[in-house]
C-alpha cells in the first residue's frame, strides 16, 4: 500500500457520495482501506454520473445496432456512414446541474464537453443545437430567477459556440413549472469525420506514452461528477457553495484544442484519444486503460498546474475544461509535442501504458494510488430500479393564465405568444447558425435543420421532448417524441439514421421516478425499433429535483438525425404560393388532454394519453418525405403544441402569406379541432393533385387554400380570422425579455 | 488573380473566406505566424476570434508576424479586404480608420442584413450599382462602428464610407448607419457583414456577397465595369 498520513474513513466516504456498501466493497477490492485519493477516484468511477448504476440495466433493453451504424454507445460519441466514407458522429448531453448553479459558465461548458466528444474520435464538429428546460416566464406568473438562468445559458452556449466556429443550428425550449429549480441545459453536437480514420479511445501498446495536452490543470470543477451531478440540487444558499464545482470554459484554447487534435489524428501521430470530462483524468485513464484492458503509470509531478501547491488528489479529480488524453508511440511523442506548440497548446508526457491492469498514481518518485482498472471502472454494483406507478398525481396542475371560456380566436392568439410556442427568434438571433457555410435550413425556416454535404446530400437532424406529455404518459410521451424527431425530419425530406437521447428524470431511487425511467426507456426502445433509428449513443442525467419544485417532468431528449439525396430539395415549413392547395395529412386524432391550452387553462395532467399506432404514423412520415424529395410539395409542417391551427398559423407566419381553410369534424369539438394535439399530423401544401396523392399511403384531407393577408378558418358552426399583423404581433412576445 | 487568407489560431470565417474567394481566383490560406504572403495578389483578414478576443477584438492580432507583412503590403498600395473580425484587426492596425464597439444591444446578434451601396467606383465594390442593395448577413457583438465627428466628415467626402445598413437594418448602432468603410486611398477595407455567407443561393439564399470578391478581382486585373 502506498504511504498516507491518515486514511480516510467511511464517514469520509459517505461525505463523498459512496453507501457503507460501497465503501465496504471499495475496502475489499483495495485489500484494506484505500487512502484519500483513491477513495476520491473511486467516488467518481462510481457515481450515478460515471458508473450509470441505475440506468445501465435498463439502457441494455434500447436498440444499437442498424444498417447506418458504424460507431454505437461506449465510444465519445457515435457515429453513423453517410456515404462517401464519410460519417457522422454525433451526441448529445446535459450540464443541467452547473447550469443551474451558473447558468452561463454551466451551458457553456456544456457546449465545450459535447465538442470534445466529437473531436476525440476523430470528427470536425459541424453543428450544435440544444434543448433548454426552464421554470414560467410569462408575465402571468413570472420567475426572475427562469429569466436569468435563460438569459444566462443562451449567452452561455452562444459565446462558445459562436467563439469556436461551430454552428447553432437548431434546438427547443420549453418553460414548465416542475423545471423552476432544476433547469436543464442538454447540448447535441454533430461531426463529419471520414470512416477510416475514426479513432476509439481504447489505451494499446505496453510501453506507449500517454500525453496530456490542451489547458493546464486547476482547482475549477473538483467534485463535479459526484457532488453537481450525482444529487439532487438543495436551497439556494448551499447551491451558492456549490459554484466552485462548475467550471470555467475558455473557447478559445477549445479552438485550438480542436484544430491541434484533428491534425495530429491526420497525421497518423496518436493511437488513442480521449477528451477530459467529467471526473477528469481519473475518468479519462481509467476508462482508456479499462477499454483496452491494459494498466496506466501516471505522475502528477508532471502535469502543468496553473496553480502551487496542488495536491496529487486535487489533480487526479480536477474538471478543468479543455484537456485531451492522448496514447502516443514512443517514436512520436517529439513529433506530438511539436504539433501541439505550432497550435500553441501546452503538452505533457505524463505517464505509460503498461500490462500491470492496475491504474498506478504517483508523485516524482512517490507511489501514490494504485488501484486495479476493472475494479475502478467496471465492478461499481448496479442497481436494479423498483418502479412502482404512483396512485395519486406526482405534479400540481399548472396555474391557469387563460379564462376556460376563451373564444377561439383569442385562445389562438394566447396560444402564439404562450413561452412553450413564440417564436424564438430572439434566442437563436444569438447564434451564428451560418459558419462553415453548410447551413441550408435555419431554425424557423424548416421544421428540421439541414446541412449540405460536399455531394449536394444533406444532413438533416432535429431535437425534442415534450416532457409535459411524458409526465402524462411516460411510455406513450416517449414514443411521440421519437415520431417527433422523425416528422421533423420527414417534412425535410430526410429519413432517420440514427438517435442519441438524454434522459434527464428525478431521482431513480423513488419508485415513481423508477417507474417514469423505465416506461420512458420501453417507449424509446420501441419506437426507434420501429423507425429503424437505433440509438448509438447518449447521456443519463438523474437526479433532477429542487428542494421545494419536486421532481422534473420526466424529460427523454431525443435527438435524431437523418440524410436526404437532395440537399436543394430541403423541405420548407412556410407556405410559398398563393393558391396553392392545403392538405391535413396523417392519422391525426388531436385531443385537448395533456395540450398547451389545456395547459393555459389550468388543467391537471390526465393519467394516460390515447395509445398510438406507431405504423401508421410512420407510413405517414414515409408519405411525406418522398413527396418532399420528389418536390412534389412546396411546404410541410408538423402539428404539434397548439394543434392545427397554430401549426397552420406557423406555416402562414414563416411564408407571410394567409391561408383559408375549414376545420371541423376531425375531432369531437370546436376547441378540440383547432387546438387539439397528438402525433401523426401534418400540414402540407402544394398543388392539389400531389396533395391528393399522398392518400397511397396515408390519410389526406384537403382543407383551404394558400392566400389573402390573414388566416380564416371556417370551424361548421362558426369561423375565426386573424390578420398576419396580429398573428405576428401574438408570435413575437418573447421579444421583451431580450431587450 | 490569387487570394491570401489570413489563418490565425482562433479564425472561424478562414475556410468560408477561402472559398468564397476559390469562386473567382485562386486562394490559399496565410498562416499568422509566418511572414511570406506566397505570392498573393490581395489579402482577406476573416472573420472570427483571432487569439480569443479577450481583451478587445483584434489588438493582440495586429502584432501578428505575418499582420507586419500585410501592413507594410497595404501601405505599398496592396488591397487588403477585412470581413468582421478583420475589420476590428485593420481598424486596430490603424490600416482603417475609426474603432469598432459592443453592439448597441449588448448582445450577439446574427442577421441577414439589407445594405446600401454608396461607392460603387471603388475596388472593392466596382461590380455593384450605385445605391445597389446587397443582402448579407451580419454576426457579431462588437460591430457598432464609431469615428470622432471631423473623421466622419472627412470620410464622407473622400467617399470612403462605401456601405451602409439600409433603414431599420442597423442593429449594433453604428454611427451614421456605417456597414463598411475604406482607407482613404482605397485599397483597404473593412465591413462587419459576412460576404463570404452570401455566395451560394443554396446557403443563405444570396450570392450578393460574391460581388465583393468579385470588385477586389476586377481591380486586380485590372478589369473596369
Amino acid at each position: 500500500m502506498p504511504d498516507s498520513a491518515v486514511l480516510p474513513t467511511a464517514e469520509d466516504a459517505l461525505a463523498l457520495g459512496l453507501t457503507p456498501e460501497e465503501y465496504d466493497l471499495v475496502c475489499e477490492k483495495q485489500e484494506g482501506p484505500p487512502n484519500l485519493l483513491e477513495l476520491a477516484m473511486y467516488s467518481l468511477l462510481w457515481s450515478e454520473h460515471c458508473a450509470y448504476k441505475h440506468s445501465k440495466k435498463l439502457l441494455r433493453t434500447l436498440p444499437t445496432e442498424g444498417s447506418h451504424v458504424v460507431m454505437g454507445p461506449g465510444e465519445n460519441a457515435g457515429a453513423v456512414d453517410v456515404g462517401n466514407g464519410l460519417v457522422c458522429a454525433f451526441k448529445v448531453e446535459s450540464h443541467n446541474h452547473p447550469s443551474a448553479v451558473e447558468p452561463f459558465q454551466g451551458a457553456a461548458t456544456g457546449v465545450g464537453g459535447i465538442l470534445r466528444d466529437i473531436f476525440a474520435i476523430g470528427a470536425r464538429p459541424i453543428a450544435v443545437l440544444d434543448s433548454l428546460r426552464f421554470g414560467e416566464i410569462s408575465d402571468a406568473h413570472p420567475s426572475s430567477r427562469s429569466r436569468y438562468l435563460l438569459d444566462g445559458a443562451v449567452r452561455g452556449i452562444g459565446h462558445y459556440g459562436n467563439s469556436i466556429g461551430v454552428p447553432t443550428i437548431g434546438g427547443e425550449v420549453y418553460f414548465e413549472g416542475p423545471y423552476e429549480q432544476n433547469c436543464l441545459i442538454n447540448a447535441m453536437a454533430l461531426g463529419l469525420g471520414e470512416r477510416e480514420r475514426l479513432v476509439r479511445s481504447a489505451a494499446a501498446g505496453s510501453g506507449n506514452t500517454l500525453v496530456l495536452f490542451g489547458a493546464r490543470t486547476g482547482r475549477d470543477g473538483i467534485g463535479g461528477a459526484s457532488v453537481l451531478a450525482s444529487a439532487e440540487l438543495g436551497d439556494a444558499d448551499t447551491d451558492e457553495d456549490k459554484r466552485p464545482t462548475v467550471q470555467v470554459g475558455d473557447p478559445f484554447e477549445e479552438k485550438k484544442l480542436l484544430e491541434c487534435s484533428l491534425e495530429l489524428l491526420e497525421r497518423g501521430l496518436i493511437v488513442a484519444l480521449q477528451d477530459l470530462g467529467a471526473a477528469g483524468l481519473t475518468s479519462s485513464a481509467a476508462e482508456m486503460a479499462s477499454k483496452g484492458e491494459v494498466g496506466i503509470d501516471l505522475d502528477v509531478a508532471k502535469i502543468p498546474l496553473r496553480e502551487p501547491g496542488m495536491q496529487p488528489f486535487e489533480v487526479m479529480v480536477s474538471e478543468s475544461q479543455e484537456r485531451m488524453l492522448c496514447v502516443v508511440e514512443p517514436a512520436n511523442v517529439e513529433a506530438v509535442k511539436a504539433l501541439c506548440e505550432k497550435w500553441e497548446v501546452n503538452s505533457a508526457a505524463i505517464g505509460t501504458v503498461t500490462m500491470t491492469g492496475r491504474m498506478r498514481v504517483f508523485d516524482g518518485e512517490e507511489l501514490v494510488g494504485d488501484m486495479p482498472v476493472r475494479a475502478l471502472v467496471d465492478d461499481c454494483p448496479l442497481y436494479d430500479l423498483k418502479p412502482e406507478k404512483p396512485t395519486a398525481p406526482i405534479y400540481a396542475p399548472p396555474v391557469a393564465t387563460l379564462a376556460a371560456d376563451t373564444p377561439p380566436r383569442e385562445a389562438l392568439l394566447a396560444l402564439l405568444g404562450s413561452p412553450n410556442i413564440a417564436s424564438r427568434r430572439p434566442l437563436f438571433e444569438q447564434y451564428d447558425a451560418i459558419v462553415q457555410s453548410r447551413t441550408v435550413r435555419r431554425p424557423e425556416q424548416a421544421d428540421a435543420a439541414v446541412l449540405a454535404l460536399e455531394d449536394e446530400s444533406g444532413l438533416a437532424v432535429s431535437i425534442d421532448c415534450n416532457g409535459r406529455r411524458v409526465a402524462a404518459d411516460p411510455y406513450t410521451g416517449t414514443v411521440e417524441a421519437v415520431l417527433e424527431c422523425a416528422a421533423n425530419l420527414a417534412c425535410v425530406g430526410a429519413e432517420p439514421l440514427g438517435t442519441t437521447n438524454n434522459l434527464n428524470f428525478g431521482n431513480p431511487e423513488k419508485g415513481h421516478i423508477a417507474w417514469q425511467l423505465t416506461e420512458s426507456v420501453r417507449g424509446l426502445g420501441e419506437a426507434c425499433r420501429a423507425l429503424e433509428a437505433p440509438i448509438v449513443g447518449g447521456n443519463v442525467s438523474l437526479y433532477n429535483e429542487g428542494a421545494t419544485s419536486g421532481p422534473i417532468y420526466p424529460t427523454p431528449v431525443i435527438g435524431m438525425v437523418g440524410r436526404l439525396p437532395d440537399a436543394r430539395k430541403a423541405g420548407r415549413l412556410g407556405f410559398v404560393r398563393a393558391g396553392d392547395a392545403i392538405a391535413l395529412v396523417g392519422p391525426f386524432v388531436p385531443s385537448l388532454a395533456a395540450s398547451e391550452l389545456a395547459k393555459l387553462h389550468g388543467e391537471a395532467l390526465p393519467d394516460g394519453l390515447e395509445e398510438i399506432d406507431i405504423e401508421a404514423i410512420r407510413n405517414a412520415q414515409i408519405a411525406v418525405r418522398e413527396a418532399v424529395r420528389a418536390g412534389g410539395l412546396a411546404s410541410a409542417h408538423d402539428i404539434a403544441e397548439g394543434g392545427a391551427a397554430v401549426a397552420l398559423a406557423e406555416c402562414c407566419l414563416a411564408g407571410g402569406l394567409g391561408a383559408s381553410v375549414e376545420l371541423a369534424g376531425i375531432a369531437a369539438g370546436m376547441m378540440a379541432n383547432l387546438f387539439g394535439e397528438g402525433p401523426g399530423g401534418f400540414v402540407v401544401s402544394g398543388g392539389e393533385e400531389e396533395l391528393r396523392a399522398l392518400g397511397e399511403l396515408a390519410p389526406v384531407r384537403v382543407i383551404g387554400t394558400v392566400g389573402g393577408a390573414a388566416l380564416s378558418i371556417a370551424l361548421g358552426e362558426g369561423s375565426l380570422s386573424a390578420t398576419l399583423e396580429e398573428l405576428t404581433d401574438a408570435h413575437t412576445s418573447l421579444r421583451e425579455l431580450f431587450p | 488573380m490569387k487570394f491570401g487568407v489570413i489563418q490565425f489560431p482562433g479564425s472561424c470565417d478562414d475556410l468560408d473566406a477561402l472559398n468564397a474567394a476559390k469562386r473567382v481566383g485562386d486562394a490559399e490560406l496565410l498562416w499568422h505566424g509566418e511572414r511570406d504572403l506566397k505570392g498573393a495578389d490581395a489579402i482577406v483578414v476573416p472573420g472570427g476570434f483571432s487569439y480569443g478576443d479577450y481583451l478587445r477584438a483584434g489588438a493582440i492580432a495586429r502584432f501578428a508576424p505575418m499582420m507586419e507583412t500585410v501592413i507594410d503590403f497595404a501601405n505599398d498600395g496592396g488591397h487588403v479586404l477585412g470581413i468582421c473580425n478583420g475589420f476590428q484587426v485593420l481598424c486596430e492596425a490603424h490600416l482603417l480608420p475609426g474603432a469598432l464597439l459592443g453592439n448597441a444591444n449588448r448582445r450577439f446578434t446574427s442577421r441577414q442584413v439589407e445594405l446600401e451601396v454608396l461607392n460603387s467606383g471603388g475596388s472593392f465594390t466596382r461590380a455593384c450599382a450605385l445605391d445597389e442593395r446587397l443582402s448579407i448577413p451580419a454576426k457579431h457583438s462588437w460591430g457598432r462602428y464609431y469615428a470622432d465627428p471631423q473623421t466622419l466628415a472627412a470620410m464622407d467626402n473622400a467617399g470612403q464610407i462605401v456601405l451602409r445598413y439600409a433603414p431599420g437594418e442597423n442593429f449594433n448602432g453604428s454611427v451614421h448607419d456605417i456597414a463598411g468603410v475604406s482607407n482613404e486611398r482605397g485599397n483597404v477595407f473593412g465591413l462587419m457583414p459576412h460576404p463570404e455567407h452570401a455566395v451560394d443561393e443554396l446557403i443563405g439564399g444570396s450570392t450578393d456577397g460574391l460581388k465583393i470578391f468579385e470588385s477586389m478581382r476586377m481591380t486586380v486585373e485590372g478589369v473596369h465595369a
